[in-house]
């Protein structure tokens, strides 16, 4: 109390905001923006060019978040690149091969998350395998089925569909370059942050992750949090292939493969903690945001780009040793030593 | 003043066998409300097993368990903590990268509004938490939102018993509190037992640390291989003889006849 006395009001607000964990991911962000801005052909700070890298963040950002909040629950999901492909060929087939009603198809796609979800989270918490490898099942058996499905029902890995208007408006509908999945995005970035912060079950997530002993002990229902939870990642999983199938016209078997790993990478970038436990939904959101500068930026360097991965691999790192460090920044803030 | 009441918790003769082998031996124990009963005993005495049985996590195979003069059969941990038996474990108890706050009410969190406006109550979890502590002599946590892994051992301990008490704990079971805390930490633990024991809790202190026991304990009970082997009560026995029971007494001198030998045996090819 006495500190609000001798230091002025702005130098409090300064450090408050300086040791929020996700202070350290929006710093990496704007250098590693900044970064891109010097190097790269001055298209890259245009509305045009900002829509390239925007765009994809916002669709990796729609899974990033609730992957995010799983993993502060200390649990992994892998298979959401192949419930990705399966939502978006399912949608394809429905719609652009079989003409069946579009909504009712939406409707399956999103139900087919939920179930994927609902089976990866029984099978995690009854077995009590590592959530790792029981997602690594889910992520190849899906990623056959989708591709064996496909080629069985219509002969092809690839599948045209053009969506009705109001589909498009709700899926597809641009301003400029960017997209409304940007929408859909804040959407669940909000209601994710909603969720962690101000509600009952977003204690729940960060004690699990914590410590699930204790989170059993004190009557959390650390099973039912997340199940729970599993299925929302398959479902923002299952909403991007929607999304993809709409705006690109049509899907292809080897959708979303991308996913299996850049979702956990947008989320480590963004400050998560792999063990679980701790992490912040704005910092997944400027992870998610720095992830697709450096790949997408380094379109616009004219640098050969088969050195994404390496910057890639790089950032990675750097961005675990710097949240390692902030992390331990935040646990000594606030208990005098002795 | 403990006689005149009844016994917040008891235990009838209690055995409790696993798969053939007998964890439990007749065991018979009485706590009472403002009383600090210390359950004395070596590794693998049955300590872990008798707190297991005290905080509902195991069923005795035969015997009784009362709480408050009532038969009681729970049915797991929280059936123990719903009648007011709270488990203090020596590690956990806390989430270290979540705050004091969210710690202390977690799973009990504070809410404000209605329907989908209902939220965690931040402000008011940090202030109740924080005064929480401070009643159990906790100064030097000053911020209801900093996270628990910056707080000391003896600090984690006091906030696991205050959120007990908080949440209307009649019986405290702690589980060696002091066994993995420096003696300025595990001297606060013990300030903290005496606190809880003047707001009329029954406090089961379980240690293997004769000295931290004789400090703060009202009534004794030695646990050896699964039987009661001695009980009695404070200015009963003396400090030597407590220390040679634990130590189990003639084996110890059997050992250090064993030791000499050893010595010697190393010493000759030298002389």
């Amino acid at each position: 109390m006495a500190t609000t006395l001798e230091t002025p009001r702005w130098k409090h607000l300064i450090t408050k905001v300086t040791y929020r964990p996700e202070f350290s991911v929006f710093i990496g962000f704007v250098v590693i923006y900044i970064f891109f801005v010097v190097v790269s052909q001055p298209v890259f700070h245009t509305l045009n060019g900002t829509s390239t890298w925007f765009d994809p963040a916002a669709e990796l950002g729609i899974v990033a978040i609730p992957v995010g909040l799983l993993m502060i629950a200390g649990e992994f999901d892998l298979s959401v690149g192949s419930v990705l492909a399966a939502s978006s060929m399912f949608l394809a087939i429905w719609y652009g091969y079989w003409h069946l009603n579009v909504w009712l198809g939406i409707v399956i796609c999103l139900a087919i998350g939920a179930a994927t979800g609902l089976i990866n989270g029984i099978l995690v918490t009854r077995t009590k395998l590592p959530s790792f490898i029981v997602t690594l099942g889910t992520q190849l058996f899906l990623t056959g089925v989708t591709l064996g499905g496909s080629t069985l029902l219509t002969g092809s890995s690839s599948v045209d569909m053009t969506a009705p208007s109001a589909v498009k408006t709700l899926f597809s509908s641009s301003w400029k370059q960017f997209n409304v999945s940007v929408l859909w995005w804040a959407a669940i970035a909000i209601l994710g942050h909603h969720v962690l912060t101000n509600t009952r079950m977003g204690n729940w997530i960060t004690a699990i992750g914590g410590d699930i002993e204790t989170a059993n002990r004190a009557g959390v229902q650390t099973s039912k949090v997340r199940i729970g939870l599993f299925i929302s990642t398959s479902m923002a999983a299952a909403l991007v292939g929607i999304i993809q199938t709409v705006e690109y016209n049509g899907s292809q078997a080897a959708n979303g493969q991308s996913y299996v790993f850049n979702a956990i990478i947008a989320a480590v970038v963004g400050g998560i903690l792999l063990t679980g436990g701790f992490g912040t939904i704005f910092g997944v959101v400027f992870g998610a945001l720095t992830y697709q500068v450096v790949t997408q930026g380094i379109y616009f360097t004219g640098w050969d780009t088969d050195w994404s991965n390496a910057l890639i691999g790089g950032l990675l790192l750097v961005a675990v040793l710097a949240n390692n460090w902030f992390r331990k920044a935040t646990i000594a803030r606030g208990v005098k030593k002795g | 003043m403990a006689v005149t009441s009844e016994a917040s918790l008891e235990l009838k003769n209690v055995n409790k066998n696993f798969v053939g082998v007998s964890a439990l031996k007749d065991v018979s124990l009485k706590v009472f409300p403002g009383q600090v009963l210390c359950l004395l005993g070596d590794n693998g005495a049955g300590k872990s097993t008798l707190i297991k049985v005290l905080s509902g996590v195991h069923q005795p195979t035969t015997g009784e368990l009362l709480v408050n003069g009532l038969k009681h059969q729970f049915s797991g941990p929280h059936e123990a903590l719903q009648a007011g038996i709270a488990t203090v474990h020596q590690t956990g108890g806390t989430v270290p990268l979540m705050s004091v706050g969210r710690n202390f009410f977690l799973g009990e969190e504070p809410t404000k509004g209605r329907g989908i406006f209902r939220r965690f109550d931040r402000r008011y979890a940090e202030r109740v938490a924080l005064e929480e502590l401070r009643s159990l002599g906790i100064t030097n946590v000053t911020d209801g939102g900093a996270l628990v892994g910056g707080m000391s051992g003896g600090e984690r301990q006091a906030l696991s018993i205050a959120r007990a008490m908080y949440f209307g704990a009649k019986v405290l079971i702690l589980d060696e509190p002091t066994a993995a805390l420096g003696v300025k930490e595990a001297a606060k633990v013990l300030h903290l037992i005496v606190k809880a024991q003047m707001r009329g809790v029954a406090v089961v202190f379980v240690t293997h640390n004769v000295h931290h026991a004789l400090a703060v304990g009202d009534h004794f009970a030695v646990l050896i291989r699964g039987s009661m082997a001695d009980e009695w009560s404070k200015g009963e026995r003396t400090r030597e003889q407590v220390l040679d029971l634990m130590a189990g007494g003639e084996a110890m001198g059997d050992l250090e006849d064993e030791l000499r030998e050893i010595r010697a045996s190393g010493l000759a090819p030298q002389e």
